[in-house]
Parts: C-alpha cells; sequence; structure tokens
C-alpha cells in the first residue's frame, strides 16, 4: 500500500470517525454510530499495518500478539463490567490512553530514526515533551479517579496545604525542564529531563484528582475523557499524522463540553472543580451556619409508599448514586411496569449530574428496559411537578436541594436542582439523614409535604413492590 | 398503663376514639387497650375486629372508666362521665376549655390530667401529625358537598347527551380553611365549577390548586388573625362583602359556608334575602351551625327548606362519615401517643417542656393549666450573618462583564495564533489548521449528543482515543530492543480501550430502547 492510498484510508477514518459521534447524538441512530467508529478504526489499523510504514514479519507478529492479549482483556472487561460500575470502567480506559500516550512519546523520542534540524527539532520535542505530560497527567488522574469511584479511595477531597503553590512550582518546574529537554545535545542528555517531567506529571495528575470531591466526580471524568483526547492530539503533531491530529481533537472537544455541561449542571466555574474541594472557598461555615431547616422528618413505611404510589396518576421518580450503588434499578423498573400497567403515568427525572458520571442514571435505567421515552432531562420535566402526586428521591440529596433555590447562602446556591418540593407528596429513600456529597442539609426533608423511606434503597424498594403487589 | 376507649354517649354520635387498626399500634408502643362492648358499632368496627387486634373488651362504660390509666374519647365528657373520672387519670379527647368553663372545673375538681386535642398548637408544624381539627375539618368539608350533592336535584358536571345538554352546577364556598379547600376538592372533582372566597388573600392559590376559582371582595383590608384564622374586618369591608354574596346568592346553585372566627359567634354571611333570591331547588350547607351559623335561616342540627332552598344545617358532619372520621382521629391520637410516650414502653409523660404537650394539656393532675402562655417564634426566619458575609462576598469574585471576557479571550486568541504563524514552520501550520478545524467539528457534532446517551459518547470516544496505537505500530519495526518493548506495550494498552470501548458501547446502546 503506497503512502497516499494510506493517507486517503485515514481521511476515509476521520470521516468515519466524525459520522460516529454525529450518530451519537440520538438514541436510534447510537448503534450505527458506533458501528461506524468500529468499521473506521479497523481501516486505520489496517491501512497501518499495510502501509510502508510497517515492515518485517517479526512486526507484524508482535502486533497481532499485542492486539491479541490487549483486545482479549478488553472484550472480556466490556463483557463482565456492571453498568453500575460503568465509571470505574471508563475512567480504567482513559488511563490506559494516557499510558500508551507516554510510551509512545517516549519511544519516538529515543527513536535513532527520527531527524530533524532546527526549528523543526524544536517543535518535533516540544510535541514531544506536551504528548508526554499530557499523558502521564491523564494516566495518574484517571488511576485516582477510578480508586475514587470504586471506593477504593476515600471520595472525600484531599486538600494539601498550599496547594496551589505546589500545583504552580509544578508547573515553573515543568517549563524549566522543558527548556532543558529541547536544548539538550543528544538523546541520552534530554532524557533525564524527560524523565523527570514525566514524574512531575505523574504526581500533578495525582495531586489535581485527589483534591476534587465526589461530587464532582462526572466533571473529572468527562475532563479526563478530554485529556486523552488531547494526548492523542499532541501525539498526532509529534507524529505529523493528520488523523491522530484530528481523532484527538474530536475527543478532546468532546469531553470538554461534556465538562462544560457538567459544571453547568452544578453552577459552578470548570476552575474552580479543577481547583478542587467542594464548598472549600469559605463555604465550610456557610454550609454549618445557614438557616437551619425549621420542620420535622416524617418517616414513612414501605407499604405506607406504595399506598401512596397506587393511589397517584403522576409519579416522577428521580434516582441519584443511591439507586446505583443498592443495584436497585431493576426493582424501580418492576415498579414503573406495575404502576403504568395500573394506568399510572410514571417518568423519570435525570440530572444532569446525577451519579458518578454523565448520563449514569440513564444507562442504568436503559440496563433494566426501562424505555427511554419516559426518561427526562430536567428541564423537560420540572415544570410538571406541580401536577405530579409522588415524586420519588431515590438515593439523591444534592441535585433535589431547594436550598439551592431558596438559600443565598448555600453553597450550592444558582445550581439547577430538581423540584422535586412542587409535587403534592415528595418521598426520599435514604439511608440516613446524612447530608450529600456537598455537605449541606437538605430542607426538602423537612418540608410539610415530604415523606422519608429509610433504608436500603433495593431493599425498600423490594418492599414497595411487595406491597404493591399484594 | 391501660388506655380505655368507652362508647360516645352523646347522642347522634357515630364515632369511636380508636379503632382497631391503630390499637394494634398502641399496643406495640407498650400499652394494653380496652373497648367498651359496642364502642365501634356505629363506625362499623365490630367488638370482634378489636378483639383480634388483642384488646380487651369491657362489659360497660364503667368497667373501662374503673380500669384505664388513659381515657381516649371523642367528645368531652358528659357529667356522668365526669363523675366515673379517678384521680391521677389521664383523658384525651375534644373539650373546647374556653366554651366549657363548668366541665374545666368538674374535671380538675376529680384531679385528673386531660388533654385537650382541640387546644393542640397548630402552627406548630411538628404538631400537624396530631391535628385532630384538621382531619375533622377536612371530612366535614367534603361531607357537606356530598350532602349537598344529595339534596340537589342535578347533576354535578356539565354533560352534553342525547337528552339534552346539562349545565354544570355552580358552587361557591365561603370561607377556604382546611373545610373549605376539602369542599373545593370534593365539588371540582364531581365536575362542579367552584368559586370560593376567604377574607384571607394569601388563601387564594390554595383556592386555584383544589381546582376553584378565588373571588376577590372588591375592598383593600388584611383579614389574617394569626393562627391559621380569620378576624373579624371592618365596617367598610363587610359592606363591600355583603354585596359580593349577594351577586354569588343569585348565581350560584349551591353554597357552602365554613366561615368562623374562634371564640365569636360566626359571622353572618348569608341573609334572608340572598336565600329568597337564590333559584328553587339551591342548596345551603352550612357548616357553622354549631356557633350559630353563617346563614340567617339555618336552624343548627337540621335540614330546613325555606324560600325552596334546602337549608342543611348539620352539625355532625364528621360523625356522619364514622368509619373514616374515627380512623383518622385515632391515628390523630396515636401520634400524639408516641409523643407522650417517647420511650415506647406503655407509660406516658406529660413533659410540660414540650411545647405541643404544653398546649395540648389543660389540666395538669388537678391543675388547670389553660391557656398555655404564648408560643415562642418557631425556626429562626433570616440565615444567621455568616452566611449573609459569605453570599456578600461572592460577587466580587466575579469582577469582569461577560463582554471584557469575550473581548480578552479574542485578544489572547489572536496573539497565540500571531506567534504561531510568526515562528512555526509550514508542516506544522498545515497540522495545526487540521487540529483547529477538527475541534470546531467536534464541537458541532457533539453540542447535539443527547443527555441521555452521554456515557456511551464517552466510551466510544475513549475506544476511538486509542487511535493513538497508529502511533506505536508505525514504531514496532524500529530498532532497538527498548523501543520494541515500548511499542508493544502501547498497542497492548491500546488495544484493551479499542475492543473493550466499542464493545461496552455496544453492550450499553443496545439496552436503549422505546
Amino acid at each position: 500500500m503506497s503512502e497516499g492510498l494510506v493517507t486517503a484510508a485515514y481521511i476515509g477514518a476521520t470521516i468515519l470517525f466524525i459520522l460516529s459521534l454525529g450518530g451519537l447524538s440520538h438514541p436510534e441512530t447510537a448503534r450505527r454510530g458506533n458501528l461506524y467508529g468500529i468499521v473506521g478504526m479497523t481501516l486505520a489499523i489496517l491501512a497501518t499495518l499495510l502501509g510502508p510504514r510497517v515492515t518485517g514479519v517479526g512486526g507484524m507478529v508482535m502486533i497481532i500478539l499485542a492486539m491479541l492479549v490487549g483486545g482479549t482483556v478488553g472484550l472480556i472487561a466490556a463483557k463482565r463490567v456492571k453498568m453500575t460500575q460503568m465509571p470505574e470502567l471508563v475512567a480504567l480506559m482513559h488511563s490506559l490512553v494516557g499510558l500508551a500516550a507516554v510510551f509512545v512519546g517516549y519511544a519516538n523520542y529515543i527513536d535513532p530514526n527520527a531527524h530533524f534540524v532546527g526549528a523543526e527539532k524544536a517543535i518535533h520535542e516540544t510535541e514531544i515533551y506536551l504528548g508526554v505530560l499530557i499523558g502521564a497527567v491523564t494516566f495518574s488522574g484517571s488511576v485516582i479517579a477510578f480508586g475514587k469511584l470504586s471506593a477504593k479511595i476515600s471520595g472525600k477531597p484531599l486538600l494539601l496545604p498550599a496547594r496551589h503553590w505546589l500545583n504552580l512550582a509544578g508547573l515553573v518546574l515543568v517549563i524549566l525542564l522543558g527548556k532543558g529537554f529541547i536544548g539538550a545535545e543528544s538523546t541520552a542528555g534530554g532524557l533525564l529531563p524527560l524523565i523527570l517531567m514525566t514524574a512531575i506529571a505523574l504526581a500533578f495528575g495525582v495531586h489535581m484528582v485527589m483534591a476534587i470531591g465526589g461530587a464532582d466526580m462526572p466533571v473529572v471524568v468527562s475532563m479526563l475523557n478530554s485529556y486523552s483526547g488531547w494526548a492523542a492530539s499532541a501525539t498526532g503533531f509529534m507524529l505529523s499524522n493528520d488523523l491522530l491530529i484530528v481523532t484527538g481533537a474530536l475527543v478532546g472537544s468532546s469531553g470538554a463540553i461534556l465538562s462544560y455541561i457538567m459544571c453547568e449542571a452544578m453552577n459552578r466555574n470548570f476552575i474552580a472543580v479543577i481547583a478542587g474541594g467542594f464548598g472549600t472557598e469559605g463555604g465550610t461555615p456557610a454550609a454549618a451556619g445557614g438557616a437551619q431547616p425549621a420542620g420535622e422528618v416524617v418517616p414513612v413505611s414501605a407499604a405506607d409508599t406504595a399506598g401512596l404510589l397506587k393511589e397517584a396518576r403522576n409519579v416522577i421518580i428521580v434516582p441519584g448514586y443511591g439507586m446505583a450503588v443498592a443495584q436497585a434499578q431493576h426493582t424501580v423498573f418492576e415498579i414503573t411496569k406495575h404502576l403504568r400497567d395500573k394506568g399510572v403515568n410514571v417518568r423519570f427525572g435525570i440530572h444532569p449530574v446525577a451519579g458518578r458520571m454523565p448520563g449514569h442514571m440513564n444507562v442504568l435505567l436503559a440496563e433494566a428496559k426501562v424505555p427511554y421515552d419516559i426518561v427526562m432531562e430536567m428541564e423537560e420535566i420540572n415544570e410538571d411537578f406541580p401536577e405530579t402526586d409522588v415524586a420519588m428521591v431515590i438515593g439523591a440529596n444534592d441535585i433535589v436541594n431547594p436550598a439551592a433555590q431558596e438559600d443565598p447562602a448555600s453553597p450550592i446556591a444558582g445550581m439547577p436542582v430538581l423540584e422535586v418540593w412542587k409535587a403534592k407528596t415528595s418521598i426520599v429513600m435514604k439511608r440516613s439523614m446524612a447530608s450529600g456529597y456537598a455537605g449541606v442539609d437538605n430542607p426538602l426533608f423537612y418540608k410539610e409535604n415530604n415523606r422519608m423511606l429509610f433504608g436500603d434503597a433495593k431493599k425498600m424498594l423490594d418492599e414497595v413492590l411487595g406491597a404493591l403487589r399484594a | 398503663m391501660k388506655i380505655g376507649v368507652p362508647k360516645e354517649v352523646h347522642a347522634g354520635e357515630q364515632r369511636v376514639a380508636t379503632v382497631p387498626e391503630v390499637a394494634e399500634k398502641l399496643i406495640k408502643l407498650g400499652f394494653s387497650v380496652v373497648v367498651e362492648t359496642g364502642a365501634g358499632d356505629a363506625a362499623h368496627f365490630a367488638d370482634e375486629t378489636y378483639r383480634a387486634a388483642g384488646c380487651e373488651i369491657a362489659a360497660d362504660a364503667a368497667a373501662v372508666w374503673g380500669q384505664a390509666d388513659i381515657v381516649m374519647k371523642v367528645r368531652g365528657p358528659t357529667p356522668a362521665e365526669v363523675g366515673m373520672v379517678r384521680e391521677g387519670q389521664a383523658i384525651i379527647s375534644f373539650i373546647w376549655p374556653a366554651q366549657n368553663p363548668d366541665l374545666m372545673q368538674q374535671l380538675a375538681g376529680r384531679k385528673a390530667t386531660v388533654l385537650a386535642i382541640d387546644s393542640l398548637p397548630r402552627t406548630l408544624s411538628r404538631a400537624q401529625k396530631m391535628d385532630a381539627l384538621t382531619s375533622m375539618a377536612g371530612i366535614s368539608g367534603y361531607r357537606a358537598v356530598i350532602e349537598a350533592a344529595n339534596a340537589f336535584g342535578r347533576y354535578f358536571n356539565g354533560q352534553v347527551t342525547a337528552a339534552g345538554k346539562i349545565p354544570p352546577a355552580k358552587v361557591f364556598i365561603a370561607g377556604a380553611g382546611v373545610a373549605g379547600l376539602a369542599a373545593i376538592g370534593t365539588a371540582a372533582n364531581l365536575g362542579a365549577i367552584v368559586r370560593a372566597n376567604d377574607t384571607r388573600a394569601e388563601v387564594a392559590d390554595q383556592v386555584i390548586s383544589m381546582g376553584g376559582e378565588f373571588v376577590k371582595v372588591d375592598y383593600e383590608e388584611e383579614g389574617s388573625g394569626g393562627g391559621g384564622y380569620a378576624k373579624v374586618m371592618s365596617e367598610g369591608f363587610q359592606q363591600a362583602q355583603r354585596e359580593m354574596y349577594a351577586k354569588q346568592a343569585r348565581e350560584a346553585d349551591i353554597i357552602i359556608t365554613t366561615a368562623l372566627i374562634p371564640g365569636k359567634p360566626a359571622p353572618r354571611l348569608i341573609t334572608a334575602e340572598m336565600v329568597k333570591s337564590m333559584k328553587p331547588g339551591s342548596v345551603i350547607v352550612d357548616m357553622a351551625g354549631e356557633q350559630g351559623g353563617n346563614c340567617e335561616l339555618t336552624e343548627p342540627g337540621q335540614a330546613v327548606v325555606k324560600h325552596g332552598v334546602t337549608i342543611i344545617g348539620y352539625t355532625d358532619l364528621p360523625s356522619r362519615l364514622a368509619k373514616q372520621s374515627s380512623t383518622m382521629y385515632a391515628t390523630n391520637l396515636l401520634h400524639m401517643v408516641e409523643d407522650l410516650c417517647k420511650t415506647k414502653d406503655g407509660v406516658i409523660n406529660v413533659n410540660m417542656e414540650d411545647e405541643a404537650i404544653r398546649g395540648l394539656t389543660v389540666i395538669k393532675d388537678g391543675e388547670i393549666t389553660w391557656p398555655p402562655p404564648a408560643l415562642k417564634p418557631s425556626a429562626p426566619p433570616a440565615a444567621p450573618k455568616a452566611a449573609a458575609v459569605a453570599s456578600a462576598k461572592k460577587p466580587e469574585k466575579v469582577g469582569m462583564s461577560p463582554k471584557t471576557r469575550s473581548g480578552i479571550a479574542f485578544a489572547l486568541g489572536a496573539l497565540v495564533f500571531y506567534w504561531v504563524g510568526a515562528h512555526a514552520p509550514a508542516a506544522f501550520l498545515a497540522h495545526f489548521t487540521v487540529f483547529v478545524l477538527a475541534c470546531f467539528v467536534g464541537y458541532m457534532v457533539v453540542w447535539n449528543v443527547t443527555p441521555a446517551l452521554h456515557t456511551p459518547l464517552m466510551s466510544v470516544t475513549n475506544a476511538i482515543s486509542s487511535i493513538i496505537a497508529i502511533g506505536a505500530l508505525i514504531q514496532i519495526s524500529s530498532p532497538g530492543f527498548f523501543l520494541t518493548v515500548l511499542a508493544w506495550l502501547a498497542i497492548a494498552l491500546t488495544a484493551v480501550n479499542m475492543f473493550g470501548g466499542f464493545a461496552v458501547t455496544q453492550r450499553m446502546l443496545a439496552m436503549f430502547r422505546k
């Protein structure tokens, strides 16, 4: 295959990737979108393999072996992963892309075949440097995000003293090392600054994600998604490969948009999220000292909940991370099905940051076979709450907190929330009275028309379902 | 302790102070319950069901009063019952201490403790679960509509049938308290056109939420009298109000009046003149009959026809829905007992520090404790200072206006492009062009993605980003063992992503269905 044909194949792959992302804009075209992605990837890989840059049978065998090993691991992971664990899987996969970018960068740097001089050499080395930098941050950040999501690491933000200065010092060091790296005469001379920088970048990635609270995880996951794209793009510059540049830019901007949407949904500034620690900027006294909600918490039993649901004509279910933790989505579907068969209009209200990654709740509900046309976005359903008889909140807290609208001193003030308190009755399922990730007390629990159903979501919902069927 | 429930002795009273379902819960709290035989008959709760719930059945009232530590009743004790009260006994029922000073004296003389459910501090949100006045008023409102419908000769809802067109009934409800709102909801559900009025302008939204239309009096005056009741209004207002009522009387088919002012006779809203102006066959339900009635022609406790209008002045509306009202009353009392017995050991503790219980307790061990001291204002209305300071700080941080911001962004962008153009070699610029354009394509394409597909989008972009494998592929044939190892590892890593990412996306997408 000639260089020209390879380039043509790459253009084809690029188009397929764009179509793939475009296809995902709607559930009906999404499957075709994924197919485009697979075809594009196959085309790109085959063209490269058959192209002039890969020579020798040994190379081929090695590639096929690596693909077999990696592919098997990937397919098994994809088969076995539970839908509740999707955020962890995605974070882990981001880390792999980051690590691969680091490896490719190193390999490219020590490749004796590369011949560049003057400005081109400087640019090429800057690209390597940047590629490795982004790759390393993506890798360590994603590993920490994986740890946090799978609860191997505490979800609480770790706030070192003078952390912003630490980050700044790291940045200055990276720039200084970069000068040394690009100015280095020989490959061996440049290797030390590169390795030092990699270490700093890894530490930076760890530090950055450690400082971010559990509630901000959707932003982190989409941000790392974006980084993995930029890493691919930097690698593309390094290799003068347009396919990589374009694909990386697509992925990068896609992740950036998702991060932006997530930030909007929390009424938070992107910089503030990345700077870490929810409610840390003078928010701790506000959280504790804000108007103490007045009123009393009224508990309710599973049987009474079933009674309320039976009587209702309109029901909106608001799921949160608690539903994912309790694996309660299937029971939720059974309840939904039962009620819908009885003629109750059951719908779901999804907050953009419900769960631990963008769209997390939608995937869980889809897994439980809930039809997607009754799963509504926040903007679509918020105005329907006043006509709703029962709003059932399952394991969510901050996203239904009226303080966001009523209390300007609240750390979550201004965040768009689902207005469940406007329903005739709201039922909140929770394990205890503990506050959500934002650490803010929830006045909803004290509202007159609110009832609390305490207990594990799965267990309580099973009881509700039992009572409904009885 | 033993809770005793005697049969109500007031003529026509069909309610009973506890029902089997609630008695079971009382027993779970550690109490034992004794019920007079036949106490629940009028409300259709047989002795048998009480027994099945774990209650004892006593042969007569004397036996109940003789052995119970706590007596639960609906109506206040009659003189005969007062004679059976023992020292130290607790009595829970409606008492109306303001209207019944003699009864209070007699009960105090018997050295009893009396909890008057009507003296509950209703504004305390914690107390709402025991608010029997509210639950009884809700039932009365419902029943008032049912009584009206019974006496009214037409449909409530408008219909167009083969037998002709039927206009909907017009219902006017005076007073939008709990009873009024219940009546509005019931009448609206039956299909009538419902209008309502209240001197408290703030209830207009509640009227609308129940399906009614709020009729304003054309006169400016605030009518909230504290504690959720209305107050007596000025002469000018009353004049305007009379005109409004006269107009409504001419139009309405059914009038339901619920206007009460605490401690005063009920306001006269509907005069004999207005009754005369109503269409024959119309119905008035006067729920204030016990306090003299809102209508001049009401005869308390009776249904009469005057000037062709049926005027219903029943004073026992809750009792006419005895099964429902008994269940709700019993539940209110259960909630009270729960608060009296926080330890769940079957012993009540009349804790006078507790605002709700303090208000309820009108006689403590023979000593009259009514009226209670004024309530402390609940819930500090304003947020503390610290919070105000925190919120005041925020705007400073924002600082720049959006215009300046986008201006700065554009300037910075221009600088970056200038610098790149001035210094970078041509080959780089070509790639840079592709990069910038690709960013925009990505932006345009991804912006339309529905939020439901965010997770699949992330996993598919994740899979696509394994395109980085190409960088490793072209390096595997390079000389040098270390290089080959790096390239091999990179391929293996990205292959995990490539296959895993696409496979898991496929799995997710397969689940999305209509």
